[in-house]
């Protein structure tokens, strides 16, 4: 597809993070703090079935036996966890079986998101399921989906409509003793997305979600578990906001993917949470954990665009378990002013034959501190496994950072392992040079970024990749000069 | 078109320009040549606002604005175009999504609508035969991995592209094998016409066999020493520099 920058500049008046509104709606709030009975609230609220608020109460007990993880290149307040609010909803009939029903000063929000869920209908015939705060409020195109079998709901519906799919694979990728923010999405998550993508189906739309925090100290905890059946294929999208706070919101989720033999999933992320204010106060920590299995010739890639957060914990995985899997990852990191981003991913290869691509791309400007953090690991019986990860770096100005953490473990001596790096600056001269030629500079480094990431931005679907080159060249106003 | 009065320059407390004096009018092409550390790149980087380079006297009127207070880009967008004596490269902006955007944003500055990409692959084609642009160039990244000789004939085909009034051709003819140099004057050529001005900047008078200047000037230590039709540019040829600097007081060992 073609790069157009100059379809960029119109966006890129807007100097501030535009998404930072709040919606005056009603929201039904949890009291602040955790502990059981919380738990067992949020639980009831959702009218859930015994076995699930067990592996809450589960997932509670491990939680409160574990401590933060320390290892990460990123330096915060440790949050406290007794603050937050664990369970807000928007307030609002329910189950809205139409868009009618849905509060109007909800619709505004989707509106201002650039999401008119009508238009969106009609027009992209792109699927789409809104998780505000804690709640899905909306998700279109549901009985396009289910002629096909494909289910596409939120996760409490998935809860109360197919309980045995939820109850079969949750929690089989990502554990709830995995890690801290695991455990404690596990105790207190209160909704997300929920898909399965029958045998032999291709999903014929992309289905799309976003996440959005509104109410103040909440946080959010969404739980994404994606189910592609034998030979299926689905391409799946999450976009995220969040409004302007002082107080920093706390963003935990756990995405699993499950890809049974010959299926293929695309999981795109175009990550543009809060990243705070020019001093560091505010914005969005987001520690999140997402995998994804591949058994038997089945592909899992996933496509990051991250500009948001104050603080940004991730690393979208892929265990390649079946023999001839295919894992990707194609990340664009952007961090300006005093964000930190420490990302990248896992490759575990098990099975034989497997296959693994790392495109990683970080982009670092003003004071802000980027990471990559990568593991390659390959088992004894992954015969002929191959590996190919390339990491580079762009720098802007002489304030920030960028660092490489690659990790490769290699138990099999048929393994083919390769890493490449670089580290590069925007230089005064490729900015005068573009000067010369009637580009200002603001739209210049926004067409050497676009350049730079292209590799990974042309993985996108087509619609979204054109809102990330926007949002990059929004997330780099004014940092050179 | 452009007219510079006493021009001097200075990069990092250093003097370089001491005094420039010029006169270009449309439909004129005028050399300036002179030895290494003359002040001839200095004199096209001014021109095009490049910034590390601090003006320190005199004023440059270009159609009737004082081009020393605009910006690069609002330089660019009135006509005023630079041929880089080392093109930069850019990865990963194909060269022909870069030139559109130069393009757009030019005619944008004029109130005009963006080009159609029908109208812009029909401009490509023709004016990359100005040249002789191997079409593959078109669509690598801006120089990555051009040699020398196609950087410089890229830089005369986005000239072509852009059609500026004022081009500033700062050693273009360096590095060019002598079938590059031909193809890189010939396209400087065709493009003269009565609207249009250029100033060449060169070392050596060869590129002047193929580019014919209305008036050669001979900078020297930061001043135009001596103007004269394009003979002189022989006599340069014949004598060396050191005809020059001897006739500015300076010893030469011989």
């Amino acid at each position: 597809m073609a790069y157009k920058g100059d379809d960029l500049l119109e966006e890129v008046t807007n100097k501030d993070y535009e998404y930072g509104f709040v919606t005056d709606i009603e929201s039904d709030l949890a009291p602040v703090g955790l502990n059981a009975s919380i738990i067992r609230l949020i639980s009831q609220k959702k009218n859930e079935p015994e076995w699930l608020l067990e592996w809450r109460l589960k997932s509670f007990e491990l939680w409160q036996k574990m401590t933060e993880p320390e290892w990460a290149h990123i330096q915060y307040p440790r949050p406290d966890f007794q603050s937050f609010h664990y369970y807000a909803a928007p307030k609002q009939k329910k189950n809205p079986k139409s868009l009618d029903e849905v509060d109007p000063e909800l619709l505004k929000t989707f509106d201002k998101l650039g999401i008119s869920l009508d238009e969106q209908k009609k027009l992209t015939g792109v699927a789409v399921d809104i998780v505000v705060d804690s709640v899905s409020v909306a998700t279109t195109f549901k009985a396009k989906l289910a002629e096909l079998g494909i289910i596409f709901c939120s996760f409490s519906e998935a809860v109360q409509e197919h309980p045995q799919l939820v109850q079969k694979y949750l929690g089989t990728v990502v554990p709830r003793s995995d890690n801290f923010y695991a455990a404690l999405n596990s105790a207190v998550f209160t909704d997300g997305s929920f898909c399965y993508i029958p045998k032999g189906v291709r999903c014929p739309m992309e289905l799309s979600t976003y996440f959005r925090i509104n109410e103040a100290k909440t946080g959010q905890f969404e739980r994404t578990l994606v189910i592609a059946d034998e030979d299926s294929y689905v391409s799946y999208l999450e976009g995220c906001t969040a409004p302007m706070r002082d107080e920093n919101q706390l963003h935990a989720a756990v995405v699993e993917l499950i890809a049974l033999d010959g299926a293929e999933i695309k999981y795109s992320t175009v990550q543009n949470w809060y990243p705070g204010d020019d001093e560091g106060k505010g914005g969005v920590y987001n520690f999140v954990t997402k995998r994804g299995i591949c058994h038997n010739r089945s592909t899992i890639s996933w496509t990051q665009v991250e500009t948001g957060s104050a603080i940004t914990w991730k690393y979208p995985s892929c265990i390649l378990k079946g023999d001839h899997a295919v894992g990707e990852f194609f990340s664009v990191a952007l961090t300006n002013k005093l964000q930190q981003a420490d990302t990248g991913t896992k490759m575990i290869h098990i099975g034989k034959n497997t296959k693994s691509t790392i495109i990683s791309k970080g982009i670092s400007a003003g004071k802000s501190q980027n990471s990559y953090r990568g593991l390659v690991k390959i088992g004894k019986n992954a015969e002929n496994a191959r590996n190919f990860s390339q990491c580079d770096s762009l720098l802007m100005g002489d304030r920030c950072g960028a660092h490489t953490f690659p990790y490769i473990e290699v138990e099999n001596p048929s393994a083919q392992v390769e890493h490449e790096a670089t580290t590069s600056k925007i230089g005064e001269d490729q900015i005068f040079y573009c000067n010369q030629r009637g580009i200002d500079t603001e739209k210049a480094i926004s067409l050497i970024v676009n350049g730079y990431a292209k590799e990974v931005l042309n993985k996108l679907p087509m619609e979204f990749a054109v809102e990330a080159q926007k949002l990059l060249a929004i997330s780099l106003e004014g940092s050179v000069g | 078109m452009l007219s510079i009065k006493g021009l001097k320059a200075e990069i990092e407390g250093k003097e370089i320009l001491s005094g420039i004096d010029l006169e270009v009018k449309a439909g004129e092409i005028h050399a300036i040549m002179g030895p290494n550390g003359s002040g001839k790149s200095t004199l096209a980087s001014v021109l095009a606002g490049r910034e590390e380079y601090e003006v320190t006297g005199g004023s440059v009127t270009y159609k009737g604005k004082d081009l020393l207070e605009m910006a690069a880009e609002d330089r660019a967008r009135e006509g005023v175009f630079l041929a880089f004596q080392y093109p930069v490269e850019i990865p990963g902006v194909s060269n022909i999504n870069f030139l559109k955007t130069a393009l757009n944003e030019i005619r944008t500055s004029k109130g005009l609508e963006p080009i159609t990409a029908k109208d812009f692959l029909a401009r490509v084609r023709e004016r990359s035969a100005l040249v002789e642009l191997d079409t593959k160039l078109k669509n690598r990244s801006v120089n990555e991995g051009f040699s020398g000789g196609e950087k410089k004939r890229n830089e005369i085909f986005q000239m072509a592209m852009l059609e500026p009034s004022l081009s500033v051709l700062d050693e273009t003819d360096s590095g060019l094998d002598i079938d590059a140099l031909r193809i890189v004057a010939n396209g400087v050529n065709q493009l003269k016409n009565e609207t249009n001005a250029t100033i060449v900047v060169t070392h050596y008078q060869r590129l002047l066999d193929y580019i014919i200047p209305d008036f050669v000037h001979v900078l020297y230590q930061g001043r135009i020493v001596r103007s004269g039709p394009k003979e002189l540019a022989m006599e340069l040829e014949e004598k060396g520099y050191d005809w020059i600097k001897e006739e500015n007081g300076e010893t030469v060992d011989v």
